[in-house]
């Protein structure tokens, strides 16, 4: 039988602000427990949530980002919610959010799969409060509690159901991922929770009503998220097909055994009671600060895709790979700009030559260190450097890989006075194995004569249409200029020469 | 739409108040009188009046984003129950 899957996701993003969303306690990672929980997040009595200013900026460059910077996906006038439960890392016993009214309503991602491009729609995207920490290890029979986490800002970003696959699921997460990272306003940082989903997975045969949906919480990994999916998908049919019928659930994923288990539920846990926080009095945000927040946006994935198309003529897969963070955009547009330094006119070929490198040698490297996307061995002064005498002929492109790979895991042995290395650093090395290539046409031209007449051979076979003699002749040419000699020259060259 | 016992005891569960049958009594009647108020609110003709969220007409003051808080861990924990390592001890809960 045929089931389509429809899944949507919730991401919690960490914003990057220094302090809480509702206290002046630091936000850093790693801090001895409890000692960055003020009274407003360990709840004092009497204690008032104040808004942090700019945890509501990042979520209106969100906003403005998801919505190709329109505003009309901003409220005005946003209210903050309590949603009641009980858990001894929410020591108000409710945590504030938003609810009826959230900051972002709408907007959209797109994301690029197998079976193309497809736009998945954002319902909206609420401000609210993390909870603390629960730790679990032995205290006398005891649960911990460390509150540092607790009143930290969390953006959630809602989906539609819109996606049909663990495929899309995954690329929306890294789209969305690469978005908020793009646009500063969450680290990204999956290992410290920086950024996490949670998947509402349902099956229905395809064009019916929608399924049941299960949610699957906390997946704090792309793979995770893909396991989990497949897991609980195929889970889903298997119950139908067998007979039964889904409840309405929500499950955590077990990474070592690969299968999702029904939590127990605490009380009806959706019975969390939201209602408008007398505390705090509705969230304006005027047009104002919009334009102000728009205009220091800067150019975003979609809009940086689309130059290096339109204005390098990279091809949309190119393009795509060198968008994919900003930190890989950088790079690339300093490579570019190293590579052509004395300001030379630049051609297609040029940058294909830079996209070329970048995401074959760069991004190759970069994935098989386990880099994260700000990390780049060879800096791309260096290696735009490299490629600049590689164009001209100085070096051969097997020397350029391996002068490369050599920077490259110095850099990354620490063995380099200056990160990433340096022009400089290039040339003394070029000098001193005596890795320039010979160009100068006249030299080239009187060593080739001096072969010519040692092989009057191979010039009789060539006349005689041996293609292979030819090889021999250039072959004899590399060797007297002690394999230096320009490839491309002495091809050229030997060809003028012999008439061909 | 006055409450039954049943929907006091889930309420009260919600809450984490615990009530004996007598309060269970009391309860029902004491909200079934808010309920009373409630009907009476609900029965006002709103159409053209925008929803309040607040009591309040004015909007949220916004503070700037820095650190203002010190470590006063010591001084918090002083009064806690139970602490161990830095951290406030519970009685154990695990889903």
């Amino acid at each position: 039988m045929e089931w389509e899957t429809v899944i949507g996701l919730e991401t919690h993003a960490q914003l990057s602000t220094v302090s809480k969303i509702f206290s002046g306690a630091s936000t850093a990672f790693g801090a001895a427990p409890n000692t960055q929980a003020c009274g407003v997040d360990i709840a004092l009595p009497g204690v008032l949530p104040v808004i942090n200013r700019g945890a509501v900026e990042r979520a209106i460059r969100f906003g403005l980002a998801a919505n190709g910077k329109r505003a009309d996906n901003i409220c005005r006038r946003s209210v903050f919610a309590r949603k009641n439960y009980f858990y001894p890392d929410l020591p108000k016993g409710y945590q504030i959010s938003q609810y009826e009214l959230p900051i972002v309503s709408g907007g959209s991602v797109s994301i690029v799969t197998r079976s193309g491009e497809k736009i998945i729609r954002l319902t909206r995207a609420h401000l609210e409060e993390d909870a603390g920490k629960s730790l679990h290890e032995d205290f006398q029979g005891m649960s911990g509690i460390d509150l540092n986490r607790a009143g930290t800002p969390l953006l959630e970003i809602v989906s539609e159901p819109d996606m049909r696959s663990a495929e899309e699921a995954v690329a929306y997460a890294k789209a969305l991922h690469a978005l908020v990272r793009w646009i500063g306003i969450c680290d990204g940082n999956m290992q410290e929770g920086s950024f996490r989903c949670d998947a509402n997975v349902s099956v229905r045969r395809p064009g019916g009503p929608l399924g049941t949906r299960r949610e699957i919480k906390n997946l704090n990994s792309f793979r995770f998220l893909q396991q989990a999916i497949e897991y609980e998908v195929q889970w889903q049919i298997d119950v139908i097909e067998g007979g039964g019928t889904i409840g309405q659930a929500t499950v955590l994923f077990d990474a070592d055994s690969g299968k999702t288990r029904e939590m127990r539920s605490k009380e009806d846990a959706h019975d969390y009671r939201y209602f408008p926080d007398p505390d705090l009095l509705p969230l304006e945000v005027s047009d104002v600060w919009i334009d102000e927040v728009r205009a220091a946006i800067g150019e975003l994935p979609g809009e940086r895709k689309k130059r290096f198309q339109e204005s390098m003529a990279l091809s949309e897969y190119d393009a795509g790979v060198l968008t994919n963070d900003r930190e890989t955009g950088d790079y690339f547009e300093g490579v570019i700009g190293a590579s052509l330094a004395s300001g030379e006119a630049r051609d297609r070929a040029d940058f294909k030559l830079c996209a070329n490198w970048v995401i074959n040698e760069v991004l190759a490297k970069r994935n098989a260190d386990n880099l994260p996307p700000w990390q780049f061995a060879v800096s791309d002064d260096t290696l735009g450097y490299m490629l600049g005498l590689l164009r001209n002929g100085d070096i051969s492109a097997r020397t350029t890989k391996d002068l490369f790979a050599e920077f490259w895991e110095a850099s990354r042995a620490k063995k380099f006075s200056v990160q990433g290395g340096s022009k400089s650093m290039v040339d003394e090395l070029i000098a001193s194995r005596g890795l320039k290539q010979v160009s100068d046409t006249a030299e080239i031209e009187s060593i080739i004569d001096q072969v010519l007449l040692a092989n009057p051979k191979s010039v009789e076979e060539f006349r005689a249409g041996r293609e292979k003699a030819f090889n021999a002749l250039v072959g004899q040419a590399m060797k007297a200029t002690k394999g230096k000699g320009n490839p491309a020259t002495i091809n050229g060259i030997l060809r003028r020469r012999l008439g061909a | 739409m006055p409450l039954s016992p049943d929907e006091v005891r889930r309420i009260a569960l919600l809450a984490r108040i615990e009530l004996s049958e007598p309060e269970i009594a009391a309860a029902q009647g004491q909200l079934n009188a808010i309920f009373g108020l409630i009907e009476k609110l609900q029965a006002a003709d709103t159409r053209g009046v925008a929803p309040m969220s607040h009591a309040g007409d004015a909007s949220a003051r916004l503070r700037e984003d820095q650190v203002l808080e010190s470590d006063q861990r010591e001084r918090f924990q002083s009064v806690a129950p139970h602490v161990e390592r830095g951290l406030y001890l519970v009685p154990r809960v695990i889903e």
